[in-house]
């Protein structure tokens, strides 16, 4: 049975990379349980406009937990305190109580520079795939499916790896903004396959390198990284990557 | 040189530096067990480990060792910090899988660094430093490494900065080695838990048995030959054989 609740949301303003930025408070009454976080957001927009105020400024797309374009750090959680393996819009209202007061901010990381509010840049993630997260193939005719064989353990944990969304949780949790959990996922999903061991060693080097100069920064092993992931991607990703790239380096 | 330019193959030194650290101190709290057993065998190491050339090789590469380990500690988390960005969260829910040493390697490393220093001065500057050069402290001790943990022990100030220091040094091991296997790709889902149970089982016993030296001097143990071994000392002395 659904109830209304009324919370006081604390959001962040910031007018691009290079403003302070500050939070503003909105009080939102009565609002049913059973609304997912975002589609608060947007009733709160509808008042802050119908108020002539700016709205909040979000990042949302697929509102299916599939995109990973919706990135909001709610209550000092990437994603907030969704079930595992979802994202902000999978996270429902019911997960409050009567008289909260959300804080909502961006991810905050070098890497990740504040567009406007809580939408950020996160290009930085396309660059590194640019680099090396791909296998260069002469596509001609498609295969038949059996051609390759791969085990079922091997197809299945590189599916777990390629289900990482890219959504940057990882970097926003992590206190040395190191983006070893999405890069690890990325050379894995490929790592694990025959098509993908053929370039292992360039693509390992390349994304690494890409990773480094785009300022992201050393992963210490804290694992806030996998405790916050959507997808529940681990850290064993992040030791294959660096094996794939220590093996690489010392092939040199 | 990927083991300067890239962040893998920066955590590859921290890696590889702490490994070969922790083995010291594997060997050095097992060589300290000795001290509980037998004052003549503990001397008897601390005569090996004196002033030759293979022990004083081992003590120029040992800090070498720590002064990599320490400046690349410092020159990671410079990066980190810039790569974390200048704006703060205002409210952090930390995960409870995130271990607290985790997220505080390097204050722990400062801990045990400035300890170090207290160590150095209680032992190594009153034992090899005055083998080298005899001027710096009284040279018929130099050798008898049971008198210094007695003379250190007994205050019991001393004891419990070190059992701090050792809280610390715990902690630090505690991640520092599976973290070690982990950027080592030695990890791995079954791995995983393996090295995590294999670091704190290794990190638990070298720092009990640092720990059981200096809770039983503190408390008045002595090993059966101690008055013998220092009579001796001091009668060489006395005669100005030693």
């Amino acid at each position: 049975m659904a109830k209304n609740i009324s919370v006081t949301v604390k959001f962040w303003k910031q007018n691009g990379p290079k403003d302070k930025g500050h939070f503003e408070k909105h009080e939102m009454k009565n609002v049913p349980d059973d609304t997912s976080f975002l589609e608060m957001l947007d009733m709160m927009n509808e008042e802050l406009i119908a108020a002539g105020n700016e709205p909040f400024v979000f990042d949302h797309d697929c509102r299916e937990g599939i995109c990973g374009m919706c990135s909001l750090y709610i209550n000092g959680t990437p994603h907030g305190k969704t079930e595992r393996g979802a994202t902000t819009c999978q996270l429902y209202m019911r997960k409050f109580n009567d008289g909260d007061v959300i804080t909502v901010e961006p991810w905050r990381s070098a890497g990740f520079p504040v567009i406007k509010d809580c939408m950020v840049d996160r290009m930085a993630f396309e660059k590194i795939m640019q680099a090396g997260g791909y296998t260069s193939i002469r596509t001609g005719q498609a295969q038949d499916a059996n051609a390759i064989l791969i085990s079922k353990d091997d197809a299945d944990e590189a599916m777990d790896c390629a289900s990482c969304i890219g959504c940057g949780a990882c970097v926003a949790a992590c206190k040395n903004g190191s983006a070893m959990l999405f890069v690890s996922s990325k050379v894995s999903q490929f790592a694990l396959l025959p098509q993908g061991k053929v370039e292992a060693a360039r693509r390992a080097k390349a994304m690494v390198a890409k990773m480094d100069e785009l300022g992201f920064g050393n992963c210490t092993n804290t694992r806030a990284c996998e405790a916050v992931c959507p997808k529940c991607e681990t850290i064993s990703n992040i030791a294959r990557l660096n094996r794939e790239f220590i093996k690489a380096k010392l092939a040199d | 040189m990927w083991l300067i330019n890239s962040s893998i193959g920066r955590k590859v030194v921290m890696s590889v530096t702490g490994i070969a650290l922790i083995l010291f101190l594997l060997f050095h709290a097992s060589m300290n067990v000795v001290a509980l057993i037998s004052a003549e065998g503990y001397n008897m190491i601390c005569a090996f480990l004196g002033a030759n050339w293979y022990a004083v090789a081992a003590t120029v590469g040992l800090a070498a060792l720590v002064v990599l380990h320490f400046l690349y500690a410092f020159w990671l988390t410079v990066q980190n910090r810039r790569a974390r960005g200048n704006s703060r969260y205002e409210v952090t829910d930390t995960p409870k899988k995130v271990e607290w040493s985790s997220q505080n390697m390097l204050v722990l490393g400062i801990i045990v660094i400035l300890g170090m220093g207290l160590h150095l001065w209680n032992f190594w500057a009153k034992m090899m430093l005055v083998e080298l050069a005899p001027c710096a402290g009284d040279h018929h001790l130099a050798t008898n490494g049971v008198y210094w943990i007695a003379e250190t022990f007994s205050c019991p100030v001393y004891t419990v900065i070190y059992l701090v220091w050792l809280a610390a040094l715990w902690m630090h091991l505690n991640h520092g080695l599976w973290s070690s296997m982990q950027t080592l790709g030695l990890s791995g889902k079954v791995w995983f838990n393996r090295w995590r149970v294999i670091s704190c089982v290794v990190s638990t016993i070298i720092i009990l048995m640092f720990v059981a030296v200096a809770v039983a001097f503190c408390f008045g143990y002595r090993p059966a030959d101690f008055d013998q071994i220092n009579a001796v000392v001091e009668g060489c002395h006395a005669m100005g054989l030693c």
